[in-house]
């Protein structure tokens, strides 16, 4: 009979894990129960709502919809290690000046697909940023406050590349 | 800003001021701390079988297949779970008449409800947990479902609960001044509506969640759970396990969401608590979604006959509704499920200076899922059915909407007043919000472009709502009926060796910015800059006794013990002072951590030379010197049963008569939550409750068959508010500080939930008038909306 068990070897926010996982695990469940990583959370476990979002391969993917061996060799990158990209950084300090998080548990989602807005060249218009949000939940803030936080963060970005442009010329 | 101007206005101050919320950066750095992170030693993990049925006797229960799968721990029925507990009811006595029957964790012979817990697996995982469920052996002998709260009232329907001789639970009537003369009278327009509002329910991100861990050695037990009310939790866990109260301990750390929907006695959360102490192994149990939308507590489902009579000249003469509302199998526990009726029949039509007003509310039994008090308990269904009746009565007579509001609405310098219902109404200013709202949305020109569009096929509304909001309650919500619910909240403030201040308080976080706005008022009243303050809530080992945080009170009462506990602290660091400055106290104040000198503000001792001298050198000190640097304070509202908040909200939404849609292009709040502590963060509460009130309004339904079964329980069918359908949303504030305290805070946190479905309601109709079509039904879904555009066209 085959093991309901495989070895898989990744590396999560810039560390390297050895783990045996039963096949059926989920990602999400796999960092935050065996590698201890609980900044990714469960809402909904079907792909809705978001805040299971994470970085595999420089793709943001659903958590739940992902199983742990799937991401066997990969390089997975959480909300505990987003403050290692400029953008998430930058993110993480806006959301908190903007105040858009109120409970703070669709926020590791939220991040992500910010981050992957951001990092694709999204511009700060508010109905493009809110279309590429309208996959992540949210039942506190109304969306406003995190659109707000996104927008700032490309403004600052978009105004110091000016200010770097206009410097060299 | 529109209030006297108070020490609390000086520049600088802390109250008022948008300051960041320090708990914000942990959680943007994944570090929050929520139920299901929490991993404890020998802990196990608790599943249930669920009823599928909406009504049926449980024939047998096999589960020898599911002890045998590995990893299983136990296997509990309702023999094993009930048998540890006194039975819970969901009464209270001043609700009078109101029945219901005692309950327990798991069914036990006959099933109420679809997804009402029935086997408990508990074991390694919540994977085999799951595993188990699957194998459990259930037979069933299907009973009638009483799904239809109309039909559960009718003479011939089958009576749910033996004991009882039909399937009410509890009825009210209002009957104040004359309706009837009003309603005959010649010169009295009546407009009469039937309202529908769907049932809905919080859908908080993180699902119910608890790990409870049980001593035997002492007896104790630690209940981790996500929710608002740690020391209600504290006393009703204490109550049915029949345990001293103080070897309880409820702890409440980072909540995902709550909403009113995590403050009430699930039989999932209980048995999870008995399983601890029978196993003498900590047990965690996550509701699962499809858990949470099956038995998390579901609001609304009201159906109101709604009459209004208005006079040729725009008066209301007479307001009367007809409340009927089913509640499921059983009166949800502690609160009870007829406070949302009780307030629909309190609150309709409450911003109205209305003489004859009449009132009827029946909340009936049915096989459904248990509803309760979800935020704005109430609200949006009685401001919708009075606004909604005004508007179209206002439309009936030739009069502008904010033209009837004018003529209607208690007027700001009326206080006090006593509403037909009873309420007692003060410091409110439902005339200047109005006003502020017309304004800040430039209505008359709205109207001009809405009068344009219309020549080019494109259908806008513009829809309002006056509202008043119940907050700060007091001890007459709950206490007065037997609940073990606090109306008072306490604060402890301590100021350490290192002149620190560290505030414990019983009100609780859930991410309104609850322990920012405790430090905010600390810092203010007694003087100290805010990164020198530690807040600690949720625990009922450390923190005063105290009600927690629900109908919009955390502010407001909360608010007020930090300021009295911080106030009397620095009396007291002042008086340690003066003795080892050798001069009085009056001559002293605290500014930023320093004791200075009231004449000119120079430092005389900073707190932390201070604090060194009295914990560490107290030889300095003169020996008649006793020092307390620790302060504790309570607070309750007494001259009033809630303080009152108002506000005036408009909607301005496109309604695509092609397919139904409704876009929301805008909407406008004004709100008087009196002082306000952090406008960041009262802002925020108001948009996060205007836009759960756009989800009831458009969205949101919990759909049963006629077979009592729950069609749409996941998040990919059951629609809630996302960013890309959501506007952005204006705020501004008028401020008249409540006299009952000294903050002057009331709550805001209800308020947008409460108003705003009342004005999208309108905007819709608003809309849709041109094309002699109407809609009083929610949430107002396209198909529904298509029927009421197309279903009389031949």
């Amino acid at each position: 009979m085959m093991s309901d068990k495989l070895d898989i070897e990744l590396i999560v926010n810039g560390e390297q894990i050895q783990q045996s996982v039963l096949v059926r695990t989920n990602l999400v469940d796999f960092l935050r129960d065996q590698v201890g990583l609980t900044g990714s959370h469960v809402g909904c476990e079907q792909g809705v709502c978001g805040a299971c979002t994470v970085e595999v391969d420089g793709v943001m993917v659903r958590g739940c919809l992902m199983l742990a061996v799937q991401a066997n060799g990969s390089t997975v990158t959480t909300i505990e290690g987003f403050a290692g990209n400029t953008t998430g950084k930058k993110l993480q300090n806006a959301f908190s000046e903007h105040n858009a998080l109120q409970c703070g548990y669709c926020t590791p989602g939220m991040l992500a697909s910010s981050i992957e807005y951001i990092d694709r060249g999204g511009s700060t218009d508010r109905d493009s940023i809110r279309q590429h949000l309208s996959g992540n939940y949210c039942r506190c803030t109304g969306y406003q406050a995190i659109v707000d936080a996104v927008a700032s963060v490309i403004e600052i970005t978009d105004a110091g590349i000016n200010q770097s442009e206009g410097a060299s010329t | 800003m529109s209030g006297p101007l108070h020490e609390f206005d000086k520049p600088n101050s802390y109250i008022g001021r948008s300051v960041a919320r320090p708990d914000a950066k942990r959680l943007v750095e994944g570090q929050g701390n929520y139920v299901d992170d929490i991993q404890l030693p020998r802990m196990i993990h608790a599943a249930f079988v669920r009823s599928p049925y909406a009504h049926a006797e449980i024939v047998s229960i096999d589960t020898s297949a599911a002890l045998a799968v590995p990893g299983v721990v136990a296997v509990f029925t309702a023999s094993e779970i009930n048998s540890q507990l006194l039975p819970w009811v969901g009464t209270l006595t001043h609700l009078k008449g109101l029945r219901s029957p005692p309950q327990l964790p798991l069914a036990d012979q006959v099933a109420h409800w679809q997804g009402e817990p029935i086997v408990m697996v508990v074991a390694q995982s919540r994977a085999i947990a799951e595993d188990a469920c699957e194998l459990v052996a259930l037979d069933f002998n299907p009973l009638t479902p009483l799904c239809d709260a109309a039909e559960a009232l009718k003479n011939d329907s089958p009576v749910m609960h033996a004991e009882y001789d039909n399937n009410l639970a509890w009825e009210k009537k209002v009957d104040a001044g004359d309706v009837d003369t009003a309603f005959n009278r010649s010169d009295v327009t009546v407009v009469q509506r039937t309202f529908q509002f769907g049932r809905h329910t919080g859908v908080t991100l993180e699902a119910r969640s608890v790990v409870v861990e049980y001593q035997t050695t002492d007896e104790s037990l630690v209940f981790h759970y996500s929710g608002q009310a740690p020391h209600m939790m504290q006393a009703v866990i204490a109550k049915h396990f029949q345990l001293p109260e103080e070897n309880v301990r409820v702890i409440a750390r980072d909540v995902g969401g709550s909403f009113g929907i995590k403050i009430h006695t699930y039989g999932d959360e209980i048995a999870t608590a008995v399983a601890a102490k029978l196993l003498q192994r900590p047990v965690k149990f996550i509701a699962d979604r499809l858990e949470s939308f099956a038995t998390d507590i579901h609001a609304r489902d009201h159906t109101i006959k709604g009459k209004i009579g208005v006079t040729n000249a725009g008066d209301i003469a007479a307001l009367s509704i007809d409340d009927l509302t089913g509640i499921g199998p059983y009166s949800m526990y502690p609160r009870t499920s007829a406070i949302e009726c009780n307030q629909i029949l309190n609150l309709t039509g409450a911003p109205y200076n209305i003489k004859n007003y009449r009132a009827n509310g029946s909340v009936v039994f049915q096989n459904k899922n248990l509803m309760c008090q979800y935020r704005a308990v109430g609200h949006p269904v009685a401001m919708a059915v009075a606004d909604s009746l005004l508007e179209d009565a206002a439309n009936e007579i030739g009069m502008d909407v904010v033209d009837i509001r004018r003529r209607n609405l208690l007027a700001d310098d009326a206080y006090p007043v006593t509403s037909a219902s009873g309420m007692k109404f003060s410091e409110l200013s439902h005339q200047q919000s109005l006003e502020r709202l017309v304004e800040m949305m430039n209505y008359d020109q709205l109207r001009k472009d809405q009068k344009e569009l219309r020549k080019s096929g494109i259908y806008r509304g513009i829809g309002l709502v006056s509202m008043v909001e119940v907050t700060n309650p007091s001890p007459m919500f709950y206490g007065i009926g037997g609940a073990p619910i606090s109306a008072q909240d306490g604060a402890t403030v301590r100021l350490d060796a290192a002149g620190a201040l560290h505030v414990s308080c019983s009100i609780t976080e859930q991410g309104q910015g609850t322990n920012t706005i405790i430090a905010q008022v600390a810092a203010e009243v007694f003087g100290v800059g805010l990164e020198r303050i530690k807040v600690t809530t949720g625990d009922t080992a450390t923190v005063p006794y105290g009600g927690g945080t629900w109908a919009s009170r955390g502010a407001g009462i909360g608010g007020e013990a930090v300021l009295l506990a911080a106030s009397a602290l620095k009396s007291q660091v002042l008086d340690v002072a003066a003795s080892i400055l050798q001069t009085t106290a009056d001559t002293l104040d605290i500014v930023s951590g320093v004791v200075v000198s009231k004449a000119d503000n120079s430092e005389r001792i900073t707190l932390d030379d201070l604090g060194r001298i009295v914990y560490y050198r107290g030889n300095e000190l003169p020996s008649d010197i006793k020092p307390e640097l620790i302060a504790t304070r309570h607070y309750r509202v007494t001259d009033f049963p809630f303080v009152f908040t108002n506000g005036a909200m408009a909607a301005h939404v496109e309604v695509d008569t092609e397919t139904g849609f409704v876009k929301v292009l805008d909407f406008w709040v004004v709100e008087d939550c009196g002082r306000v502590i952090n406008p960041k963060l009262v802002d925020e509460q108001i948009r996060g409750g205007v836009v759960q009130g756009i989800g009831g309004a458009l969205y949101e339904e919990c759909l049963y068959d006629d077979e009592g079964q729950l069609l749409n329980a996941t998040m990919a069918d059951y629609l809630v508010p996302m960013a890309a359908e959501m506007p952005d949303i204006h705020i501004a504030h008028i401020e008249t500080p409540t006299s009952t305290s000294t903050l002057g805070a009331k709550g805001a946190g209800e308020a947008g939930t409460g108003g705003a479905p009342a004005a999208l309601l309108n905007a819709v109709n608003d809309a849709l008038r041109p094309l002699d079509a109407s809609i009083h039904q929610m949430p107002m879904t396209p198909e529904r909306i298509l029927k009421e555009l197309y279903t009389n066209l031949s």
